[in-house]
């Protein structure tokens, strides 16, 4: 209960702007690091994480991705922890053109589908998750 | 230098967003495999030719309290129906609303036939739907009556505002990212030149309104009621937006 709590006052603290730099979210919404395998998973799932229909990236056993963003190979040398964390929750405050969907982030939209109405695309667990497994990517492909 | 590359990164999706040109605009059957396109072109073959003769045995049959088939007073559908669905939807004068053919089919059959409506997405519709649409195949779409205009503006507007949970608009998909890979599709630029269309997925024939709300459902938002002047708009303002397109009804969509 005490741990929810404290994820609570992080996760509300993180998207209402507060916790959160100019170009990043430094601190994890839960307190707590994230699972980089679990990450991997959410990302390559086409129902959960759903980044694999705009993206591309290190996953030789995917055969349909996406190419309507860059390429998530290495991106986690390019951005810091924080940074990739903002980029996830609502990457609008970064680009407000964006057609990146803002995982964290359940204000400004319309016409949500009743079971998914109220409900952020991802939770703060497994955007620290998402989060961990990004900032792992840090080899740049190979020619 | 950096910051030019920088600042050309930003600018270059930009660049390309908005309405596809003319000269650009293409039915996405031309995307399909060989397969598929041989499949669509040969009535032999493409599975929508069941719907399109239950149709055509539909016309000649009498319904309702009238007694009257749609033969009866429409003569042979090859004639007097050639052309028709490619001006859908129309302004219909005698009750001021905008109907796609699915509606007027069936105040045909209301008003008309004396005969209860048919159910959108019932077989029966969609038979009678793919038979008169198969009679404009070739026309070019030619939405030229200006009393469509608000719903082409309403549809305008719908087409471009984002909704949903992933916050997408059609444009986005549809206008600004065309050709382009969405996982394992290539994102068309949804011209609505075959409707009724078979689609593979669906293992049927179904109704634009029913693709579009796969892409409602896809976008995680809250679909239309079939039949809403919502979807009524967008169908108008998709025709509007393919306008020159030649008909191609009933095409094969995977
Ligand atoms: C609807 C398409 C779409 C989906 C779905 C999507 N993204 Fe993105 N993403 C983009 C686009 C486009 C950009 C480029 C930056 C921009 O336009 O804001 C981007 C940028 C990024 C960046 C910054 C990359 C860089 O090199 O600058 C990261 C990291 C990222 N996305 C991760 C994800 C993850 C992880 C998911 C799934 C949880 C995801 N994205 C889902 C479209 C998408
Ligand atoms: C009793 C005669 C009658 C019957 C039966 C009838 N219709 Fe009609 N239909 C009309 C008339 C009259 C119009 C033109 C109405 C108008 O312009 O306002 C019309 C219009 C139409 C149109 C629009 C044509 C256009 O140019 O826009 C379609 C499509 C149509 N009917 C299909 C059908 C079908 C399908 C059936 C059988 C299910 C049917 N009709 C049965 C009399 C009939
Ligand atoms: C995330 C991208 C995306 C969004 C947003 C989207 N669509 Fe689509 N749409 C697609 C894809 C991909 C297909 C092709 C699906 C397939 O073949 O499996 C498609 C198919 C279509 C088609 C069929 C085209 C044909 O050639 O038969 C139409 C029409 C269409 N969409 C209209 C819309 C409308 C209207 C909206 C907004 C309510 C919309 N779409 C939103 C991706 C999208």
């Amino acid at each position: 209960m005490g741990r929810l709590a404290i994820a609570w006052a992080a996760w509300i603290l993180a998207i209402s702007g507060a916790g959160a730099q100019e170009d990043a979210i430094p601190t994890s919404l839960t307190g707590a690091p994230g699972d980089a395998a679990r990450g991997r998973a959410i990302v390559a799932n086409r129902q959960v994480g759903l980044c694999l229909l705009c993206h591309n990236g290190p996953f030789p056993e995917e055969r349909f991705q996406g190419d309507l963003a860059p390429d998530l190979t290495g991106v986690g040398a390019r951005y810091t922890e924080g940074q990739l964390r903002l980029r996830i929750v609502d990457p609008a405050r970064i680009n407000p053109q964006t057609i990146m969907p803002a995982y964290g982030r359940t204000e400004g939209l319309n016409r949500v589908i009743g079971a998914f109405a109220g409900k952020p695309i991802l939770n703060a667990e497994q955007i620290e998750d998402v989060v961990a497994y990004l900032t792992s990517l840090r080899a740049e492909k190979t020619p | 230098m950096r910051a030019l590359a920088l600042a050309l990164l930003l600018v270059a999706p930009l660049a390309q967003a908005g309405e596809i040109p003319a000269a650009e605009r293409r039915s996405d059957t031309v995307t399909m495999s060989a397969e598929l396109r041989a499949m669509q072109a040969d009535d032999m073959a493409n599975p929508a030719s069941f719907w399109a003769l239950d149709g055509q045995t539909l016309w000649d049959a009498k319904a309702g309290t009238s007694g009257k088939s749609c033969a009866d007073c429409h003569g042979d559908a090859q004639a007097s129906m050639k052309g028709v669905a490619a001006r859908y939807p129309a302004f219909d004068g005698a009750t001021g609303r905008v109907l796609d053919l699915e509606a007027r089919i069936n105040q045909c059959r209301t008003d008309r036939q004396g005969a209860p409506p048919l159910a959108m997405e019932s077989r029966e519709l969609l038979d009678l739907t793919t038979y008169v649409g198969l009679q404009s195949r070739g026309a070019p779409i030619s939405s030229s009556d200006p009393r469509l205009a608000p719903a082409i503006e309403t549809g305008r507007q719908l087409f471009s505002a984002r909704q949903g949970q992933l916050n997408l608009s059609c444009a986005i998909c549809h206008d600004d990212n065309w050709g382009r890979k969405l996982g394992g599709a290539t994102v068309p630029q949804a011209h609505p030149t075959g409707y009724p269309i078979y689609r593979l997925e669906w293992q049927s024939v179904g109704s634009l309104q029913r693709r579009l709300r796969n892409c409602m459902v896809g976008m995680r938002a809250e679909p239309y009621p079939f039949g809403s002047d919502a979807y009524i708009a967008l169908e108008a303002f998709l025709m509007f937006r393919a306008k020159g397109l030649p008909m191609e009804t009933p095409a094969v969509r995977p």
